[in-house]
């Protein structure tokens, strides 16, 4: 796996250990962290999902009900009232209105429509079919009334569903990238934190053990030197040469180690 | 978030309509018609005559258009240019599908809600397993 050997490029020092664990604890509370905003998002997702679904489904039937008043307005009122409707177009009365809701950190338009200013289709329908004509534009009110709360609600489905996908590349990213990385990089630090407590552990033996011999050559060398001394100082003493009383210390050393004499 | 896009506040936003005669007729009854200085206005009326050039660049004019919030496309009109449609993934302006008079409305063909019913199924599928 190339995300388990990967690490960070860092000097290993007890400084580098410590950003690196600074670092592994801010990757994982950031980690925690959006995976609970990526479980608000879905859980807002999926209540999104269902009414979109009905309101998509209730749309059908408002727009035949609104079809059929135009129907009936056109029998009243004769052909040519669209010709009326399509001249007499200005200004829109009614607009919609967008505003932003905050669903964690993520903001998602809501729409609501208004009604600005008086209705320029007051006359049409003036000689005849002016109630069916009136009924008419109720009808189409209400279906812009379910239209735009559609709008909305699929507005934000888009936004969520955008948002979703982004948040979990991210939880992805720090679980199954950063935090590995991070990881590796902190046990690499270590491992050679530990190599190097051992080499210098293994130099001050050394060390040591190098002295206690130097310590016990000297000792030695000053035995040497003492017996030496004492070996001339008989032979002056009896007049027979340093070899034999060399000869004459370690025997009566060997042989007669309880007599004094 | 950097990389969401931009969601736009405004306190009056238009209606555009791409339909044909009968819906376009009704909703500026009820008011959502525009013209502005320079005789544009907010709808499209789709007859006969219409050619699907004439449809792609209404969509493209009104899906660009700042002013705009919510554009309701006929659904056969929407099938005349799917492609566009379907590439379209903007939040606002919101593309609604509409039922027409002579079309009756078939929700497979919605763009939004074939990819609603397809999370549907594949969340609930999922939190079946879990």
């Amino acid at each position: 796996m190339s995300g388990q050997s990967q690490r960070l490029n860092v000097v290993p020092t007890v400084t580098m250990l410590g950003i690196m664990k600074a670092r592994l604890v801010g990757a994982t509370r950031g980690h925690a962290l959006l995976k609970k905003k990526s479980d608000a998002l879905t859980v807002q997702f999926r209540q999104i999902l269902k009414k979109i679904v009905s309101t998509k489904e209730s749309m059908g039937e408002i727009m035949k009900t609104s079809s059929f008043s135009l129907t009936e307005a056109k029998y009243v009122a004769g052909e040519n009232i669209k010709h009326v409707v399509l001249e007499s177009v200005q200004t829109a009365s009614l607009k919609v209105r967008s505003r932003q809701e905050n669903v964690a950190g993520v903001k998602l338009p809501k729409f609501e429509y208004f009604t600005e200013g008086e209705t320029k289709n007051d006359l049409t329908g003036l000689a005849r079919g002016g109630q069916q004509v009136q009924q008419c534009r109720a009808a189409y009110v209400k279906a812009i009334e379910v239209l735009v709360e559609l709008a909305s609600l699929q507005t934000s489905f888009l936004t969520l569903d955008e948002a979703i996908k982004t948040t979990n590349r991210r939880v992805n990213a720090l679980e199954n990238v950063v935090k590995p990385r991070l990881e590796n990089t902190i046990s690499y630090i270590k491992g050679e934190l530990d190599e190097l407590e051992r080499e210098d552990f293994f130099r001050l033996k050394k060390i040591q053990g190098y002295k206690k011999r130097e310590i016990e050559k000297q000792l030695a060398a000053a035995k040497e030197f003492v017996e030496d001394k004492f070996a001339e100082k008989i032979s002056l003493q009896k007049g027979i040469s340093i070899n034999a009383a060399h000869n004459l210390l370690s025997a009566a050393r060997e042989k007669d180690e309880d007599i004094i004499f | 978030m950097a990389n969401t896009a931009h969601i736009p506040t405004s306190n009056s936003a238009l209606i555009a309509m791409i339909t044909d005669e009968d819906t376009v007729v009704g909703f500026l009854l009820a008011g959502v018609g525009n013209v502005d200085l320079r005789r544009k206005t907010n709808y499209l009326i789709v007859d006969s005559k219409t050619t699907v050039k004439q449809i792609e660049d209404a969509f493209k004019e009104f899906t660009t258009r700042t002013d705009i919030a919510i554009v309701l496309i006929s659904q056969y009109v929407a099938n005349m240019i799917r492609f566009l449609v379907d590439s379209y993934n903007k939040p606002i302006p919101a593309i609604l599908e509409i039922p027409s008079k002579n079309h009756p409305y078939d929700p497979a063909q919605d763009s939004i809600l074939s990819r609603v019913k397809h999370l549907f199924n594949a969340e609930s599928v999922a939190s079946t397993r879990h």
